[in-house]
């Protein structure tokens, strides 16, 4: 094969000089940065009880206790209106605020990366690699461009509802990670409602996009709202429902319980109850309008569906916010059904915000991957699937868990029998009535499948096609 | 419950990533339901027609490149072949073979990026496009190396080909065509089995036989239908009786059939380019013609089965050195003229993969 037969290969750009020297700059910083973190860690700074982010609490703990002295040096109205710990309160609310937001900050300028790195190379291209080294910087590039754009506002628009939107879908996407449990004792808002606060959350955002869909004043723009609309409200049944599954076998609505109850366990509810693992991965898609669900913002369809007209920083609030859903889905998948910071005991050595980071990690890369990979569905055909598919099977998978559950609490069997028996009959129960339910609902692989065409030597016209249909 | 709702008006295109190219479609609709679609053509036209009477036969070559742009060796081909039925020319035997081979080539680039761009319709994100991308520009290479050009190729020529392939051509399209087997096999792996796809494409945009021949439909979309038509069967033209290949044909009609009739179709010019490659006379590629030809007064009418259907040229002789007439018989714009009969009814993206399946070239449409 000659060179220009192998575009790759041709595209390859010799390494100059320079980027070498960027390249080793590059190297020893991080060097740096990881040998000073480790020297921190082996050193024992820190009182000598460093060993993981999670030993943070020990500074984090004196600082408390002296916000609480400060506190009691208040005067005493203060106290009556505000409580004791009101400083504490607020001084922790604080830092936790900031760290949430560096953190989806800076995880979404690196997955930003990361997610088209990915797509390029499931489509065999190579994806950004010009900004920085192995175009690291494209994101933050990216970003300075959408923040330089002309604010434009289409004519017709609703002024003040069009500027609403992108803050409005922000701020749930910043509450939404308020309950991850990352590690042990470290969540920022350890609710005992956490799912009912999570479900309540999650469709806040479906407000902000029928505005978004309606002030633009565009037939794309409110087709795409109308469909995220649809969308959103009836995949929250079937995803409330797999969460019905999970809190009915933890028996806890903390996300901190469910998590410990699986570390107790020593299972995942995901390999439980993989029923409640698909419903809740397929509706969170469905939640997230990324692909096969999509629907909301068809390119192909309906252009850029509900933010057609936004562009400029305000699409980067939007394209950001739902970056930041998809991974916050891959935390949520990962609490619930994939055993959240616990690894078998491996927890023990290997931090546990690391193993958490991993799985979203993973769930993350399936969301690309199926993004990269499948067609998508209809607005009709997901609405079905949902009401008259998803719906259904969950109902019966609820009332079977319950069952289930029950027995567990009274059974004086061992723990790994009786769960690997739920195991079995879950896995069973999902199996079977998905291919049931599907049958009875008219779904014939047999009859509507794959149809190749059949290949002729004889020419003709219409009677020859009539011949080759009543033959056939 | 019903709620009262009232038609209303959406502009898809000129800009629009589903029309491939400045094309626009006027759909009435009624929540998602169409009701109506007014098709706008006309932003690409650049009076192709009118302009070559004012060449010369070979000038108006490159013309015929840019019409449809995505099969521009079929479309010299065809002008090509017109010309020569009108002045009587011979084509030596070699460039015959040469033509079979660069036209399903063509075929296969083709018939790539429509598939490709129909799963792309279907929402998959630019994947099997890209994947299809990659086999269409080893071909495009392969374009490159023997005339210069990729896309307006400019190639055929009245009385043979401008130029014999050069030495590396060889070694290189026989990887191509050893490789092209494996890849098409992926596309299948990929696609065909595709539950999505299925929901997406199986009994949308259906035509019947008789709807599809009374519409003056052809090529895939026809064989799609079930009618057992292609040109090169039918009205064998450069050498194409000498060779052993199969016409797909379809079941329903649907554009499902469409895509598989396409895929089956890519395999079946991987034989025929197999076999010219094998059967390769040596000789002249060209005969020599005048610069300025000046066929006898007369018409003449050539057509060949181009990747999107039958690719007809119709050229009228006063015996001057340009044609005093020609038209061009754009199969997209045939092709395109049911749109309404198949999409009406349907859902929004149901149209969309039913525009996306006929595959069209908005610069053969407007001409």
């Amino acid at each position: 094969m000659t060179a220009a037969l192998d575009p790759i290969r041709a595209a390859r750009v010799p390494l100059t000089g320079a980027k070498l020297v960027i390249g080793v700059i590059a190297l020893v910083i991080l060097a740096g940065i990881a040998g000073g973190v480790g020297f921190l860690v082996v050193s024992g700074a820190l009182d000598g009880h460093w060993y993981d982010l999670r030993d943070l609490g020990i500074p984090i703990a004196h600082l408390r206790g002296w916000l609480d002295e400060q506190n009691k040096a208040q005067p005493a109205q203060l106290h009556d209106l505000l409580g004791d710990h009101w400083i504490s309160y607020l001084t922790t609310a604080l830092i936790g605020a900031i760290g949430i937001l560096s953190f989806v900050g800076g995880v979404l300028l690196v997955l930003i990366w990361v997610e088209r790195r990915l797509i390029g190379r499931i489509q065999v291209r190579r994806g950004p690699n010009r900004v920085g080294p192995y175009g690291l910087l494209q994101p933050v590039a990216d970003a300075i461009k959408l923040i330089q754009k002309e604010v434009l506002i289409p004519n017709g628009a609703d002024r003040f509802l069009f500027f609403l939107p992108p803050i409005l879908v922000f701020i749930p996407g910043l509450l939404v990670w308020g309950p991850v449990p990352w590690a042990p004792n470290m969540n920022y808002l350890d609710l005992n409602v956490g799912v009912l606060y999570l479900i309540a959350i999650s469709s806040l955002a479906t407000i902000a996009i029928f505005i978004a869909g309606w002030s633009s004043n565009n037939h794309y723009a409110l087709l795409g709202a109308m469909r995220t609309v649809a969308m959103m409200i009836s995949y929250e049944i079937p995803l409330s429902m797999a969460l019905v599954a999970v809190v009915l076998m933890t028996g806890s609505m903390q996300l901190s319980q469910i998590v410990q109850w699986q570390a107790d366990h020593n299972v995942w509810l995901g390999a439980l109850m993989p029923l409640a693992l698909f419903t809740f991965f397929f509706s969170s898609t469905a939640e997230l309008n990324r692909t096969p669900n999509d629907i909301a913002e068809a390119e192909s369809e309906i252009v850029a569906g509900f933010r057609t007209e936004y562009f400029g920083m305000k699409f980067g609030l939007f394209y950001a916010v739902e970056l930041g859903n998809a991974v916050a889905v891959g935390a949520f998948v990962t609490a619930f059904f994939l055993g959240g910071w616990s690894l078998f005991g491996l927890e023990q050595w290997i931090p546990p915000y690391l193993i958490f980071a991993v799985k979203v990690s993973s769930v993350y890369f399936v969301l690309v991957w199926l993004r990269g990979t499948l067609p998508r569905f209809r607005l009709d055909q997901l609405m079905a699937f949902a009401w008259k598919y998803l719906i259904p099977i969950n109902l019966a998978n609820t009332v079977l868990v319950a069952i289930e559950v029950t027995a567990f609490n009274h059974s004086s069997l061992p723990g790994v029998v009786s769960l690997g028996a739920i195991g079995v009959v879950n896995l069973v129960f999902t199996v079977w009535v998905a291919r049931r339910w599907a049958r009875f609902l008219g779904y014939r692989p047999e009859t509507e499948h794959v149809l190749h065409p059949s290949l002729q030597t004889q020419v003709g016209g219409l009677r020859a096609a009539e011949r080759l249909r009543a033959s056939s | 419950m019903t709620t009262a709702s009232e038609p209303y008006v959406l502009n898809i295109g000129p800009q629009h990533p589903s029309t491939h190219g400045v094309f626009r479609l006027r759909v009435v609709m009624d929540g998602e339901r169409i009701q109506d679609i007014d098709m706008v053509v006309g932003y690409l036209h650049r009076s192709m027609e009118k302009l070559a009477e004012e060449r010369t036969y070979t000038q108006n070559i490159p013309f015929t490149d840019r019409t449809d742009y995505l099969a521009a060796m079929s479309n010299n081909l065809g002008y090509c072949l017109a010309v020569e039925r009108l002045a009587d020319v011979e084509v030596p035997e070699r460039a015959s073979y040469l033509r079979v081979i660069f036209a399903e080539l063509q075929r296969l680039a083709s018939h790539s990026m429509a598939n490709g761009t129909f799963i792309n319709d279907a929402g998959a994100w630019q994947t099997p496009l890209m994947y299809m991308f990659r086999e269409r520009e080893k071909i495009l290479d392969l374009f490159e190396m023997t005339c210069g050009a990729r896309l307006t190729t400019n190639y055929m020529r009245i009385g043979g080909v401008a130029f014999d392939p050069p030495p590396e051509f060889y070694p290189a399209i026989e990887s191509l065509i050893d490789e092209m087997p494996t890849r098409i096999a992926e596309y299948t792996e990929l696609l065909v089995d595709n539950e999505i796809l299925i929901a997406r494409a199986r009994g949308i945009g259906v035509l019947t036989a008789a709807e599809a021949i009374n519409g003056s439909i052809t090529g895939p979309m026809l064989r799609a239908s079930g009618v057992p038509w292609d040109l090169r069967k039918a009205e064998p033209y450069c050498a194409y009786d000498q060779f052993d290949f199969e016409i797909p044909v379809g079941h329903t009609g649907d554009c499902y059939d469409r895509f598989m009739v396409r895929l089956e179709e890519m395999r079946q010019s991987v034989r025929i380019i197999r076999q010219a490659l094998d059967g390769l006379p040596s000789g002249p590629h060209k005969t020599e013609i005048p610069l300025a030809l000046r066929p006898a007064p007369g018409e003449a009418y050539a057509r060949v089965e181009g990747p999107r259907g039958e690719l007809g040229f119709y050229v009228v002789s006063d015996g001057g050195p340009a044609p005093a007439r020609f038209h061009i018989r754009a199969p997209s714009l045939i092709n395109l003229s049911l749109l309404r009969q198949m999409a009406v009814g349907a859902a929004l993206p149901d149209a969309i993969v039913t525009l996306g399946s006929t595959d069209i070239v908005v610069g053969e449409i407007d001409r």
